[in-house]
């Protein structure tokens, strides 16, 4: 069967393209703190949910609701009425992280299609199968830090789906365990949906030097005249003993559209592509890449080589920790 | 509230790893966890250590139980984790993976390292057994209090991170291997060297993180001297006092004195900076705008937070 290509859609106008460009599936979330792309400007209300859904299924598409982030204590109902919303507006799944959430959709909303999201960071077939038996998962988005064998070991242990992430933001840290942005600046992935938040992003420029701080911390140091990184904590410059240099990850960028043959060798269901941030065009770009690649894969022939290089915005790409380079 | 002892976080070496846990025996804690959580390569050089240190801890009247890994991908590794549920002890859950290999109904404890953020998981969790919960570090007093309550109702007594460098994230790299340029496989176990992680600084030379391995921790000690009446008032039952190389038996008489009300908490404060002049303390994840404040750097006399 031919890979399915998960596509990331921060607008309505972004669900279009990337469907129009041949995404299978799109996934998206809803403006508010339930989803871990919470940035201003992004997302979809209840309205425009429903016509994207709506958009998506008339092209033969699918669409996904990232509620993601981990429930407050005592607002838990904004996150159940947000499932509740996805299944009225038509999703064909939701994607969900939080234990309790987990619960509260497969006993509320049981004909609902339960994924598991990345920020649950389920990393071994125990885990995976684990989820399917206790909530009814059908699908599990594995976290950036295992290898394509460790992958294939995955899949030949258990029946749920997997989907990978190949494109896009990198964390390095294990998904949904990585408080280091909340130390910095309050805000955090699994609370507020955010990270490093541009709210929290001074530039300072000392005579031909340029500071990049979050939260106070300085986090990147260039010449002026050079291109200056998003102050990414764990892509920043620190230093511990005699080094100094980007100690946990290089600004990188993930790309790992020349190992999609290795994955689907593995077993993967799903190629996950990172980025509801993006524009529609950058959306679209990439989608058609990668519906070409899985196309060609599924034909026989080989696959269009280095198609996206260009969009990494000048960043260094890397496969992560796909090809056990970590290890 | 009572006292708790996190497992050791760092690579210590099998004779520190024994003499450190026989020393608990007479510390004023009422329950203690071990094991190895934050890397799987790191047991083997102390788990023959293990049963004695159980055995000491349990005569001396201390509740023990054993933690699992942070993050569980290999397969020595999924089977350490399966092999905890046959050692007879509590478990501490710090990846979902051990409690796939608890039977439906055997009392375990939840560590820091699992996403407790509602009421909703916490039901969940005392539905299927657990009978203790630690809660993640970075949640807000408000909400401790709130999962407090909710563990009233389950019967499930709730833990807050009560001092020792934060464990802020987990990875599949090492980066004590990566800083000297190997991989996680051939590290040489660089991590041995630094008992208390590695100091991570800015650019500006100010502290912020530490390393240990795969880990990565906050620069800072967490210590919650001036959150003792108001974690006491939200309904908490034990704080958590993770292990360090310097002073611990004196913190946690510190902290037993602290909850006994014989120790104001910047008594507790300049006796911490006795034991290590250069410790950075926060509490912020409880009441301050972000991690890594510290409630008494707002107090005139203290010490500036990146003094």
């Amino acid at each position: 069967m031919v890979m399915e290509i998960v596509c990331p859609a921060g607008t309505p106008a972004s669900l279009r393209a990337a469907v129009t460009a041949g995404a299978h599936t799109v996934y998206c979330g809803f403006a508010d703190e339930t989803n871990a792309r919470n940035f201003p400007g992004l997302n979809f209300d209840r309205a425009e949910m429903r016509e994207g859904i709506g958009f998506a299924h008339a092209h033969g598409a699918r669409v996904l609701v990232a509620i993601n982030t981990f429930p407050r204590a005592g607002d838990e109902a904004l996150w159940h009425r947000a499932v509740a919303d996805a299944e009225s507006c038509g999703a064909d799944a939701v994607i969900l992280a939080d234990l309790g959430l987990l619960d509260h959709a497969a006993r509320h909303h049981p004909g609902l299609r339960r994924h598991l999201s990345v920020q649950a960071a389920a990393a071994n077939a125990d885990a995976l199968n684990f989820y399917a038996e206790s909530f009814g998962v059908k699908r599990v988005v594995l976290p950036r830090v295992l290898s394509v064998p460790e992958i294939a070991a995955i899949n030949a242990e258990t029946a749920v789906e997997t989907e990978v992430f190949v494109f896009g933001g990198l964390c390095v840290m294990a998904e949904g365990r990585c408080s280091l942005s909340s130390f910095a600046t309050g805000r955090s992935p699994n609370m507020n949906g955010v990270c490093s938040p541009a709210s929290h992003v001074a530039y300072h420029d000392a005579g031909g030097v340029l500071d990049a701080r979050l939260g106070g911390y300085t986090i990147h140091r260039v010449g002026k005249d050079e291109p200056a990184p998003y102050p990414t904590l764990c892509k920043g410059c620190f230093s511990a003993g005699e080094k100094t240099g980007h100690l946990f990850e290089d600004p990188v960028s993930l790309n790992a559209e020349q190992l999609i043959p290795q994955l689907h060798k593995a077993g993967v269901t799903a190629l996950k592509i990172e980025g509801r941030q993006r524009s529609r065009s950058y959306v679209a770009q990439v989608v058609r890449n990668f519906r070409a690649a899985v196309d060609a894969l599924e034909a026989g022939k080989p696959l269009p080589e280095g198609m996206l290089a260009r969009l990494s915005e000048g960043q260094a790409m890397t496969t992560g920790a796909y090809r056990k380079t970590w290890r | 509230m009572d006292l708790t002892v996190g497992p050791l976080q760092f690579f210590w070496s099998a004779d520190r790893w024994s003499a450190f846990h026989a020393g608990l025996a007479s510390a004023p804690v009422d329950r203690v966890v071990l094991g190895e959580l934050v890397c799987s390569k790191r047991l083997p050089f102390f788990q023959d250590r293990i049963p004695e240190a159980i055995a000491t801890l349990v005569a001396a009247g201390k509740e023990v139980a054993l933690t699992s890994l942070a993050l569980v991908t290999l397969k020595r590794e999924r089977k350490a984790t399966a092999d905890l549920a046959a050692m007879g002890l509590a478990v501490e859950v710090n990846d979902l993976t051990a409690l796939a290999h608890l039977p439906e109904g055997t009392p375990f404890w939840v560590g820091p390292m699992v996403n407790v953020y509602n009421e909703g998981t916490i039901a969940w969790l005392a539905r299927r057994g657990a009978t203790r919960i630690c809660l993640p570090p970075e949640l807000p007093l408000e909400s401790v209090a709130q999962l407090a309550r909710a563990g009233a109702e389950h019967g499930v007594a709730i833990e807050v991170w009560g001092h020792g460098r934060l464990p802020l994230a987990i990875s599949g790299r090492c980066y004590h291997a990566r800083m000297h340029g190997r991989t996680k496989d051939n590290c040489q176990f660089a991590c041995e060297d630094d008992p208390d992680g590695l100091d991570v600084k800015t650019l500006d030379g100010q502290r912020f993180l530490a390393m240990n391995g795969v880990q990565t921790l906050s620069d800072s000690h967490a210590c919650a001297a001036h959150q003792v009446e108001a974690l006491a008032e939200a309904g908490v039952d034990a704080l958590r006092l993770s292990p360090q190389s310097r002073g611990f038996d004196r913190i946690c008489r510190m902290y037993r004195q602290r909850l006994d009300g014989d120790l104001c908490p910047d008594r507790m404060v300049e006796e911490l900076g006795r034991i290590d002049a250069g410790m950075q303390l926060s509490d912020g994840f409880l009441t301050g705008q972000r991690g890594a404040d510290w409630s008494g750097a707002r107090q005139p006399d203290a010490r500036p937070l990146d003094a």
